[in-house]
Order: C-alpha cells, then structure tokens, then sequence
C-alpha cells in the first residue's frame, strides 16, 4: 500500500502537478495566511513602538490578548458581519468588482518570484518558483497595471465626489510610477541579461554579484516607486485621510473595505518579494553557496535530508529578506508626511524618470568599458 | 491662468466640454471635524471658488453670558478656545476687574501669567501637532500630544480640571499652587523639551512638510492688517504686534521674552512662529516661577471675590457675603469696557457693558480665529484642493470660538 502510493506520486506528471499545487498552497498562504494579518498586526504594534504608545491589546480570548496578535482575527469576525454598503447610484456591478480586481493582481504577480532556489528531491528537480517565465519581469509590470483598474473603478464607480478624485489621482499616479519603475530596472536587466527572475536570482549567488551593490542607484529609486505604487505614505494622495475623507474607498464598508486594505498589504509583499529578488540576492546567504550548504548537512541527514534543508533555509532566508523590507517600509510609513499630488508628480516624471535614465546610461557604459563584470 | 482665457474669449469648460465640480467639504470631513463647512468649486484639483460656512458650533455664547452670574460666566469662557482654556479665563475676569477698578494681588498676577502660558503652550501643542497629522505625519502628532497631557497634568494639579481649565475668578484664583509644582514643572519641561526636539527633527527640515507648507497660504503684510489678523497669523507676515508687548498686562513688562516673526506669511511661517513661542512660553513660565513673590492669591474684598468656605462656614459676615455672592452675584458698577490678551490664535478681546447689576448687560468676545477664518478664500483660491489642509490648519479655527 506504502509502496503504491510512493510509486504513485514518483510519477513525474503527478509530482509536478503536487509540487506545484504545494508551491501555490504555499505562497497563498504565505501573502493572505500569514503576511496580511500579520502586517496589520506590524502596522499597529510598530506605529505605537515608535510613538510612545502600547498598541492594539484588547482583543483576546479568555484574557489572553497574545500582544495584540489576535486583533486581526478579531477584525476579520468584525468586518464579516458588518453591513455590505452600496451607495445610491453607485455602478452595482463595478464597485462590488473592484476590490476583486484591486486584490487578484497582487497575488497573482507573486507566481514569478522565485522563493528558493532549485533543488533535486528524490531525483525530480523542484523549483521554488510558481511560473519560471522567461518574461518574468515584464510578466510582474503587466500585472500590477491592472491593479490600477481596481482603484480607478473604486473611485468611478462609488457615485461619490471624493472616491472620484481619489480615483482620478491614484490612476495618474500609479501609472506615473509604472513607467518610472519598469526604467529603474533596465540597468538591471542589462547586468544580468535576462528577463526572467530565476535566472535573475540565480546569478546572485556570489555576494558580489548582488543587484544592491552594483545598482545601489536603481535600488533606491525602486524602491521609491514601489511604495509609491503601493501608495503607501509619503504617496498615500489616493486615500489622503485629511483631503479626500478616505479616498477611492470612501463609499466600501464591511469586506469589501478590508479587501482593498488587504490589497494594498499584498502589495507590499509582491514588491518586496521582487526587491529582494533584483536587488538583494533572493534566497542566497552571502559568502554562503547552496554547495557549502549542502556539504555541511549530507553527512548529517543524507542527499535528501540536505536538500531539504538546505530548501528551508532558502525559503527562510527569502522571508527575512522580505520582512527586513517591509519593516523598512513600515518605518517610512510611520515618519512622513503626504505629498501633495502635483509634487508627487513632479516627483515621478521629473526626478525618478531622468535619473533612472541616466543610471541607464551609467550602466552601459559600465559595461561596455569592463568595470560592471557581468556575472 | 484660466481667468486670462476667459478674458481672451476662450472658455476651457466648454471648449473641452467639462465642468467644475462643486463638493461640500465638512462639516463631517477629517478636516473640518464638525465645526466648519467649506463649499468648494473645484477645476480638478484646484479650487476656483470656495465659501466657508461657519456655526456650527455656536452655543450663543454671549446671549447665556447675559443670564449668568459675573462668575457664573467663566465655565463657559472654558469653551470658547477649548485647546487653551485658562486664556479665556484670564481675559474675562481681567475685563470684569477693569470694570470694577480692583487690582489683583501680586501672586495672582503671576499665577494667572503662568496658567496663560501654559494654555498657550496647550493651544500651539494642539495647533502644530494637528497640522503635522493632517499631512499624514501621525508620529509626530502623537510626541506633541504627549507633550499636552504632560502639560494637562500639571493642570490638573493646579485646577483639577485637564480640558476645561476652570481656574481663574473675579478678583482672584480659585487655589494657589499645589505643593511640588516646582520640581514636577522642571521634569516635565525637560521632557516637553525633548519631544519639542523629536518634533522639529522630524519636521521642519523634512522635505516633504517644507513642499507643503512653503508658500502655500501666504498672505502680505497689507492684507494681514487689512483682514484683521493677529496672533501667530499676523506675526509670521512680519508685524510684530503682540498684545502682551503692545498693552502689557498681568507682568509680562517684568519677564523677558522675544516675539518671533516671519517674512513671508506662509503657512511655513506660521509653523515656525508657533514653534518658537512655545519656547518663549516656557521661557516666561521659569522666569514667573522665579520672580513670584509669596503672598494672597485673592483680593481681600468679599463684594468681589467669595469668603473662603471655611470662614463664610464659621463666621457670620463672611456667611452673609458668600450668600450675596451666590443669590445676587457681585454688584458690578455700571460701564463699559474692553480688555484683551493675548489668545492662542491672536487678539482675544473681551468688551462688557454692566447695568450695575449682578449678571453682564452683554459679554461680546472678539475672537481671533474669526477674522482669521474670513479670510480663508482669499489664502485658497487658485491653490489646490491639498492645500487646503495646511492652510485651514494654521489658521487654526477653533470652533468654539469661532462660533461661541
């Protein structure tokens, strides 16, 4: 019985098809299981740390708040059983689609981001990425274009004056931004030649041939259109608490709100997880090759065992990356003030763009003149 | 711009076929919390018209001030500039004196000099930490509110009261200061030091507040005077009018302070003046704790000021004066008068009329952020709707007493 279930699942279509069903299991649960709650958890513990304040502790069960962890959960019950608003002339259809729309872009965009790198188990090679596209890149920037539509409809489509200019202000920006981005890593895409971000990740196993020290530039100014994409504070303009009451989600209440909320957390998460997979070296330890990894643990538990540690230290490596990023985030969130909307434009088209431009520049000729070695 | 193309016979509406938009901002809107109403026209973002609509916080001051007490009156002064309470105190009951023609002992004027300040710093504390959360910077709102409940305890030692600082009567105070006053001033004024320090590293040389609050709301000098501005509004223009240097009152002739100005009447400006005088308030505040002398805190006249309860409780005449105190008010001789201080927000003056009886004939306030708030769309038009934020901030409209 043992047996034929073993056999059974060394069919290489069947692993494939289980391997990736775990891979998908993993990262969904990874962004909605785990990151969404625990950014809200993040957000509100890490805000009152560096305000001077306790932060969220009421929620518990019987008296055990878990510093404040069960708030989310706490919120999720809330916001379940809370009335389902839909303002008088509102476009039904299209405000109830825009939270789905502003929500599936940020999941689906994760698929291309390698969370490991490549392992061989019990004779089938595992990649730890959901898609491995040539195009990868250009996969992740068209995706997340569309997760401009579910804002603008949100905005368009709540029959409300605020939600509208909300709207209006998060398409210029986002789409201000996504031009600006996808040149920032144009120098990048040069160094490594390639589009596709396995390959990407897979050249940066030497620490010196990590996107953050040969682009430190590009790294900086991603990062700025990230949370500026994310509109997230200092580009919060599309929600702006104080102008625009809350922006495009003015008019959403009950699930719905906490699907745009959940959103932009996700967001937050994908562009990290691309971060660290351009810039930061993706699951590689410095001065530590998967080689060294796997020498130091097949004496201990054997070829397999060692691949599979090595995988799990992978994985948790790229986590930490990816909280040390969101932590940064947090941080600038919890610093800043607003931008005006002009001056976040003026920003995007007349600081990022040129200057990305330039690093453009900077990088061929790097590379033509031999002192940027392509790895 | 657009104006231009109007005069040229060229009308971008309707060449383009749009419109402006008309949205009501408040009087439940993050910005305006309740108390104001702007009507504004919006040309896509920016603001081609907007009428602001005050009231709705009006509690007709001035017509229950008439059916009061002399001293009845003061728990509702608490409420007109509910962010430095104890000002409004000082102000009426300086009125009513003046009215009389008593003088306050010495140690009064000291401790009515020092509830000033600390309501002053309580107004500027409120004032510039709003504005910083109203351009999303939560973080260093929450130091500087810090700041005000460190503030509000030592209130609470003098008067009992943290919001509504009841403190100041007619002829007097209600209490001298609480025993370690002293040395809980010392250690709070150094912590509100520190977090004055997080504050002004966190903002003044950031950035992004600089691109919000550098010339946006900028008023001249001519129109600041023209539109009767006073308070931190008409400093940051350059005039350097302040009513406690202007008409000394209290003993601000006896402290030294400076009065910060600006140059350019940006909001910028006004972030700035405020800033400092919070250091100049501290400032009078350690000189008057220096300065005051020991003595009553009370004039010894019961036609004015009650009896303490324990002798109107044990002695005869006392009983009789607390008796006429509470059933007939004090009898106030008949006159008129203005007296002003100098408000959080600028000149708060305060004009009385008594018949010669025990309750105001009529209590007229001038409050600062009326004239202030007038002048609102002249300060935004033209600008963006962002703008408006920062703007209405610093102008600091305080609806209570605004509308009283």
């Amino acid at each position: 019985m043992m047996e034929a279930a073993i056999n059974f699942l060394s069919q290489p279509l069947v692993f494939e098809i289980g391997v990736s069903l775990l891979k998908v299991g993993f990262i969904l649960g990874l962004t909605i299981g785990f990151f969404a709650p625990m950014l809200a958890w993040v957000e509100r513990k890490q805000s009152a740390v560096m305000q001077d304040r306790v932060g969220a502790n009421r929620a518990g069960v019987f008296g055990f708040s878990v510093i404040g962890l069960l708030h989310s959960l706490a919120d999720a019950i809330k916001l379940i059983f809370k009335e389902d608003f839909i303002p008088r002339g509102a476009e039904r259809g299209l405000h109830t689609l825009a939270p789905v729309v502003a929500i599936i872009p940020a999941l689906v965009a994760f698929a291309v981001i390698p969370f490991g790198g490549k392992y061989t188990l019990w004779g089938h090679e595992v990649n730890l990425v959901i898609a491995d596209l040539d195009v990868g890149l250009l996969y992740v920037f068209a995706i997340s274009s569309l997760a401009t539509y579910g804002v603008v409809l949100a905005g368009w489509s709540s029959n409300n004056n605020w939600s509208l200019l909300g709207g209006l202000r998060a398409s210029a920006q986002m789409f201000s931004y996504e031009v600006a981005m996808g040149l920032t890593i144009i120098g990048l895409v040069m160094f490594y030649q390639s589009l596709s971000l396995v390959v990407i990740v897979a050249k940066q196993e030497n620490f010196w041939h990590w996107g953050i020290i040969w682009h430190f530039p590009a790294f900086i100014l991603f990062l700025t259109c990230a949370v500026a994409e994310n509109k997230r504070v200092p580009f919060d303009t599309p929600e702006a608490e104080s102008e625009l009451v809350a922006g495009y989600f003015t008019e959403y209440s009950g699930m719905k709100f906490i699907m745009f909320w959940t959103a932009e957390f996700l967001e937050m998460v994908t562009i990290s997880g691309m971060c660290v997979a351009l810039f930061m070296g993706g699951h590689h330890i410095p001065f530590v090759s998967q080689a060294m990894l796997l020498g130091l643990f097949t004496d201990l538990l054997g070829p397999n065992g060692a691949m599979l540690m090595a995988m799990l230290i992978g994985v948790g490596v790229f986590i930490t990356k990816l909280v040390i990023l969101l932590v940064f985030q947090m941080t600038v969130r919890w610093t800043m003030p607003r931008f005006r909307y002009d001056q976040i434009m003026k920003l995007g088209w007349k600081m990022v763009l040129p200057l990305s431009l330039v690093w453009i520049f900077v990088v061929g000729l790097g590379i033509l003149s031999g002192v940027m070695p392509r790895p | 711009m657009r104006e231009e193309d109007r005069e040229k016979g060229y009308d971008f509406h309707k060449k383009s076929h749009t419109d402006t938009m008309v949205i009501n901002m408040g009087p439940s809107h993050p910005a305006t919390h309740g108390t104001v109403k702007f009507f504004l026209t919006l040309d896509g973002e920016i603001i081609e018209d907007i009428d602001v609509e005050i009231g709705y916080l009006h509690r007709a001051f001035e017509k229950e001030c008439e059916a009061q007490k002399w001293n009845g009156v003061f728990p509702y002064t608490d409420r007109l500039d509910y962010t430095a309470s104890a000002l409004n105190n000082v102000g009426y009951a300086m009125a009513a004196e003046r009215l009389i023609g008593i003088e306050v002992p010495e140690r009064c004027q000291y401790l009515r000099t020092i509830v000033s300040e600390m309501a002053r710093l309580s107004g500027h504390y409120t004032n510039v930490g709003a504005g910083a959360l109203e351009l999303g910077a939560l973080t260093a709102f929450i130091y500087f509110i810090e700041a005000r409940e460190l503030l509000w305890d030592l209130m609470e030692s003098i008067c009992g009261a943290r919001l509504t600082h009841n403190y100041v009567r007619i002829g007097g105070v209600t209490s001298d200061l609480p025993s370690g006053f002293r040395e809980n001033i010392k250690r709070i004024f150094a912590k509100n030091r520190e977090l004055w320090v997080d504050f002004d590293t966190m903002l003044t040389k950031n950035r992004i507040f600089l691109d919000r609050m550098r010339d946006t709301g900028a008023i001249s000098q001519k129109d600041a005077i023209e539109w009767g501005f006073t308070g931190p509004c008409l400093r940051a223009t350059g005039v350097p009018y302040d009513v406690r240097r202007a008409q000394p009152y209290l003993v601000y002739d006896r402290v030294d302070f400076d009065i910060p100005v600006g140059s350019t009447g940006d909001n910028f400006d006004r972030y700035l003046v405020r800033m400092e005088e919070i250091n100049q308030s501290m400032r009078i505040i350690e000189q008057c704790l220096e300065q005051m002398p020991d003595g009553p805190i009370n004039v010894d006249d019961p036609r004015w000021r009650m009896p303490s309860k324990d002798d109107s409780s044990t002695k005869m005449e006392p009983l009789i004066f607390h008796f006429k105190q509470i059933i007939e008010g004090p009898q106030i001789p008949a006159g008129e008068v203005y007296q002003a201080v100098e408000g959080c927000n600028g000149e708060l003056g305060y004009y009385l009329v008594s018949s010669g009886g025990g309750k105001p004939w009529k209590c007229r306030v001038r409050p600062p952020s009326f004239a202030l708030t007038a002048a609102m769309p002249l300060l935004v038009k033209g600008a963006m709707l962002a703008d408006l934020i920062p703007t209405f901030d610093m102008i600091n409209l305080i609806g209570g007493e605004c509308d009283r």
